[in-house]
């Protein structure tokens, strides 16, 4: 469904991405992982447009999508979510969720439809539908990130691109949105490209993940064996860090 | 027909080689930063591992050779610290040292997994019983088929090599439906069967799945009739991962050499050049998941060619015909890998042998032999037959040690074989493949 071959982005000087190819195939969760200012995140803006690449290829559903503008990827069926969740603070539940529909709005998509698919994130997330009125800005951490999701999926996206979803939350709620995440791909067919600080949990929800360090991708693999991976548990899972096999 | 890794094994060919693109893509990264011989090899060549894009551009990096692997004897090759390897594996080496190979956990559970996919294909099961009559130790034949097996769920008898009258015998009681073994063994079972005056068809046996040497269309079939039971072909190396880099399915149309875990190649031996699909030449292989052993171009020196049509058991993996030959001088007798270099240095040490030898290998009732006949100076002809006994026993023990292969040793006069120029002809092959 997605097919990325030696994407290369920069910022400024600064190479970011070197040569990274992924793909994803339907419904497939998969985690991107690795340490700080690895380029995951960068990955994430490269597909979405909002950092245009430099150099490679991205093929969504069959479309060449690399050099498109972000709305035109956002119609073509990619929707992020972005770090630190992004909400509109000064706007409702219910407008955020609204937002999120944007394009189908400027389509003049039936309106019905529209408020269906509220109800269906409510249905996904009753806390928020219980918040509905409430300002974005006084919701927990918790909630945003479920407002961030919901607004993205309002777009109906084919292909979510979820960045740290549980950062700064509590263990329960990365459990619970986590659930979500995987009731997504079950229920509604969702592909899901997934960065996390948090590789473990990442790994034990996705089915594939790669691994990046400094902007390469050093290993790809089932995410089972991901977790047994010694590089992986060095790095991203805090086991003891020893020097290479000294000759 | 069962298919045991189907999301892989009938993988669409365009899916198949993005993921070879992004898996050859994280292995060179990780051999450049981990091992330095590849890091050295690279710079050399003046070649930035980041530059690889197309599945093509790796015919532009340097081939791996056994010579490698030898000169980082014994850990050098590894990519990962020691103390990540759970399994240590060694083939006989040529100058006395061995090659040695090591495995993560997880290249394990990956070459189990492999194992598997070619015991289904051949059409085993978790209701069969798998007698593997490979040897155990530091080859790893034994190993792979034995975990690939439980990985299945049937039930493996880890029998061994040789001692063939009770192998007859574990087969008759133990019920085994599956025989494990090199081709060769195979008709040497079902010989002793025929003068112990057992029908091989008042048994289970049902497949056989052999490897380790090449063999002939004409022994396959000898084996199906002898034995009552359909045989396979399968393929690896221990350098690469050991058994597991390919084997047939049902259709014995070639064997399946699974392009997820590996790229192979096939090149002009002499020149090194890539040939097109279909071409006869060496096979090479990249590694695309090892995480301790990754070998990037491994040139294999065995001689095969690549089918890519489609076959019809569904799979979309690359079909190699059984392997035709070596592009270098290795033998391999009884399954075991023997280069004239080696027995060479024998010789030469001994005291009273002169340089000029003869190896002399037959197969007679399948059964390969290897016979060495030495040129030995004037004096060393002793009068007394006992004393010439013992000098052979000692040249015979020498050899057996080194090569893992009892041999026939032959003293002749001096002179006894013709000086060639250049490079003798040293072996004398009567077998048939």
């Amino acid at each position: 469904m997605l097919k990325v071959k030696n994407i290369n982005t920069y910022y400024g000087k600064v190479h970011a991405l070197k040569n990274v190819s992924i793909h994803l195939s339907p419904k497939e969760i998969v985690a991107l992982i690795g340490a700080n200012g690895a380029g995951k995140t960068t990955i994430l803006n490269t597909l979405s447009g909002v950092t245009p690449m430099q150099s490679g290829s991205i093929d969504f559903a069959g479309e060449s999508v690399g050099a498109l503008s972000p709305d035109r990827i956002v119609k073509s069926g990619i929707s992020q979510v972005p770090e630190g969740r992004q909400v509109f603070k000064g706007m409702t539940v219910a407008e955020n969720l609204e937002l999120g529909a944007y394009l189908r709005f400027t389509a003049r998509e039936p309106k019905e439809l529209i408020r269906k698919d509220i109800v269906k994130i409510y249905q996904l997330f009753p806390r928020l539908e219980e918040r509905k009125k409430q300002m974005a800005g006084t919701l927990s951490g918790g909630e945003q990130q479920m407002l961030a999701i919901g607004r993205a999926l309002m777009a109906k996206p084919k292909l979510l691109l979820l960045d740290e979803p549980s950062m700064g939350l509590a263990p329960l709620v990365v459990q619970e949105i986590f659930a979500v995440i995987e009731r997504l791909r079950s229920d509604e067919g969702v592909t899901v490209l997934l960065v996390e600080q948090n590789a473990k949990a990442a790994l034990k929800m996705a089915d594939r993940g790669y691994v990046l360090e400094t902007g390469k991708i050093i290993l790809e693999g089932n995410a089972a064996d991901l977790l047994e991976n010694p590089e992986v548990q060095r790095a991203y899972l805090g086991k003891e860090k020893k020097d290479i096999w000294e000759r | 027909m069962e298919i045991w890794d189907r999301e892989y094994e009938c993988m669409d060919r365009e899916v198949l080689e993005q993921l070879q693109l992004e898996r050859l893509q994280a292995t060179l990264h990780r051999a450049y930063k981990n091992v330095t011989c590849y890091k050295n090899k690279f710079n050399q060549q003046g070649i930035d591992p980041d530059a690889v894009q197309s599945l093509s551009d790796l015919s532009k990096l340097p081939f791996t050779t056994k010579e490698d692997l030898r000169l980082n004897y014994p850990y050098g090759m590894f990519a990962v610290p020691l103390r990540e390897v759970v399994r240590i594996h060694s083939s006989s080496g040529t100058t006395g040292k061995p090659t040695v190979v090591g495995y993560t956990k997880n290249d394990i559970k990956i070459w189990s997994n492999l194992i598997a996919r070619l015991h289904t294909a051949a059409g085993v099961t978790h209701d069969d019983v798998v007698q593997i009559a490979f040897g155990y130790g530091m080859f790893t034949g034994a190993f792979g088929h034995h975990y690939g097996a439980e990985v299945i769920g049937a039930s493996v008898i880890p029998m061994g090599g040789g001692n063939t009258e009770k192998q007859i015998m574990i087969m008759q009681d133990y019920r085994t439906t599956v025989l494990i073994s090199t081709p060769s063994y195979a008709i040497t079972i079902a010989d002793r069967m025929e003068q112990l005056g057992i029908n091989p068809k008042s048994l289970s046996l049902k497949h056989g799945l052999f490897g380790g040497e090449p063999w002939s269309e004409a022994m396959r079939i000898e084996i199906e009739s002898r034995l009552g039971i359909t045989a396979t072909d399968n393929y690896g190396l221990s350098e690469v991962i050991g058994p597991g880099v390919a084997g047939e399915c049902t259709h014995k149309c070639g064997m399946h050499i699974f392009e997820d875990i590996f790229i192979p190649e096939i090149i002009d031996p002499d020149t090194c050049e890539v040939l097109p699909p279909g071409s006869v030449g060496e096979l090479v292989i990249t590694t695309l998941t090892k995480e301790a052993f990754p070998m990037i171009r491994y040139r294999t020196r065995d001689i095969t060619s690549l089918d890519y049509e489609k076959c019809s058991c569904g799979r979309t993996h690359v079909r190699m015909k059984k392997t035709m030959g070596r592009s270098d001088d290795m033998l391999i007798i009884k399954g075991v890998n023997v280069f004239p270099s080696q027995i060479e240095e024998v010789i030469v040490a001994i005291d009273g042998c002169e340089p000029h030898y003869q190896l002399i290998v037959d197969r007679k009732n399948s059964v390969d032999s290897l016979e060495i006949h030495i040129e030995v100076t004037e004096n060393i002809f002793f009068d007394e037959m006992k004393m010439q006994r013992a000098f052979i026993d000692s040249i015979q023990h020498k050899i057996h040690s080194l090569i893992g292969l009892g041999v026939t040793v032959k003293l002749v006069e001096p002179k006894s074989f013709p000086r060639f120029e250049g490079k003798a002809s040293r072996v004398i092959d009567n077998r048939q493949h």
